[in-house]
């Protein structure tokens, strides 16, 4: 599967086989117009299989939110239907309204209007917590 | 010195060694420090009623010549209303030159603190942090070791959900060679992640064991905790353990001569009474610490720390 499809916009290849529908609502693709192509299962050398996004369309995409769904992602700047730009995923220090505090007696369970904020606590084991409550959250491998 | 004291370990260890000293000083003299903080107002801003805690801090500030306003509980505060946290904060911020709030919520300081035009001070967020409790702590330990390094720390109790322990262990893991002996029932285990966020990091020397007699014999400090029926699944295992964790006179015998016992308190059946006139149990010592701790972080967040010696 070649990645040059996009004239102008962005492709978002190297997501973990069966993350890809996780990985376009959270970047709240369906609210685009744009062409956007969706791709399952494709076969990698490097990953076994791996799905692909490619997003028509030239839009600022949240990198902090990708690090944090699937740091093996690479996001490739296509500008003229070339790669003008490649971006490594890691994960963020914050992630803001991507997740939310699943504590019943954290403070953002009650008072309207506050941001969910989580902290990477643990880089290693992928744990962030949140930023009042300090519970955590694990992302699965 | 940070403007919020949400968690212990917001504070830096020399800041936590300068509280310590400057607590230290004001029990030597207290009259050199009755009137520092005239003219000054603490707002005590206690979303759930906690009177010890609330006291203390009163008794911090009118020891050091300030007043106090406030509300005990939500329901004599504009909360009641449907208030937000962050606006009754920063409506009363305007009324008072330090808050201590406390407030059943995990985090609500936090939030409180966003607009808030004067230090704030946690004075305890549901299970969460209650950083003066762990001041005080520290500073006990400091009274009664004279050091806050080298040195082996027992916690015994419900080490799972007591806020207290969890606090404390973390301010201790910054210390130079501590060891730390976790000893609970399985059912009330330390929970992992303070294992691997704060002690493994810090290379602190840990073990947990069933038993308090195997490792009396260990122990420069014993902190005590309550084993709450109410955390056990059945009553057999509740009854089981109960008594393994009693601290009496017939457990001290294999004890240092120099063991420091605290306990955060209330206590109920955990310490016997007859322990109360050994002179190792520091914990009705540790109880009137707090105030003390409390006058030296009002002080320092006021800046007025230095203020004795400018007089």
């Amino acid at each position: 599967m070649k990645i040059d499809d996009v004239k102008n916009g962005i492709v978002l290849d190297h997501i973990t086989a069966g993350k890809v529908m996780e990985v376009y609502e959270a970047l709240e693709l369906d609210k685009l117009n744009c062409s956007i192509a969706i791709l399952k299962n494709v076969r990698s050398t490097k990953m076994g299989k791996k799905d692909i996004l490619k997003i028509d369309n030239d839009f600022d995409v949240d990198l902090d939110v990708l690090g944090y769904l699937d740091p093996n992602i690479t996001v490739c700047i296509i500008k003229d239907g070339k790669i003008v730009e490649k971006k490594q995923m890691q994960l963020p220090e914050t992630i803001v309204n991507v997740e939310k505090c699943k504590n019943p007696r954290c403070i953002t369970s009650v008072e309207k209007n506050l941001d969910q904020i989580f902290y990477l606590a643990n880089r290693t084991k992928r744990i962030y917590r949140c930023k009042y409550c300090d519970s955590r959250i694990e992302r699965s491998k | 010195m940070k403007k919020t004291i949400i968690d212990p370990i917001d504070l830096t260890v020399e800041e936590i060694d300068g509280l310590i000293a400057l607590a230290d000083d004001i029990m030597k003299d207290r009259t050199r420090y009755q009137d520092v903080c005239k003219h000054k107002i603490l707002g005590t801003l206690f979303f759930e009623p906690s009177t010890r805690t609330r006291l203390s801090f009163e008794s911090a500030m009118l020891s050091l010549g300030g007043s106090v306003l406030g509300f005990s509980e939500a329901s004599s505060s504009s909360a009641s209303k449907g208030e937000s946290v962050m606006d009754t904060v920063h409506i009363v911020s305007n009324y008072c030159d330090i808050i201590a709030m406390r407030h059943p919520k995990e985090g609500a300081p936090l939030v409180g603190s966003k607009h808030c035009n004067v230090p704030l001070i946690n004075a305890g967020d549901g299970g969460h942090n209650h950083p003066t409790q762990t001041l005080t702590d520290l500073l006990t330990i400091h009274r009664e070791k004279g050091r806050l390094d080298n040195m082996t720390i027992g916690f015994c109790g419900d080490l799972k959900f007591g806020r207290t322990v969890h606090s404390l262990l973390k301010a201790m893991a910054r210390y130079d060679n501590i060891r730390m002996i976790f000893i609970s029932p399985d059912e009330l285990k330390l929970p992992e992640y303070l294992k691997e966020d704060y002690l493994d990091p810090a290379h602190v020397d840990y073990e947990e064991v069933t038993s308090l007699d195997d490792v009396m014999g260990e122990l420069d400090v014993l902190y005590m905790t309550r084993v709450q029926k109410e955390r056990f699944f059945n009553e057999q295992d509740y009854l089981r353990l109960r008594d393994t964790y009693i601290l009496d006179l017939k457990k001290l015998d294999n004890a240092k001569k120099d063991l420091s016992i605290l306990h955060p308190l209330p206590r109920v059946n955990e310490i016997t009474v007859d322990v109360d006139d050994d002179p190792r149990a520091a914990y009705f010592r540790q109880a009137a610490n707090g105030r003390f701790i409390r006058m030296a972080l009002i002080l320092s967040l006021l800046g007025l720390d230095h203020e004795v010696e400018r007089l």
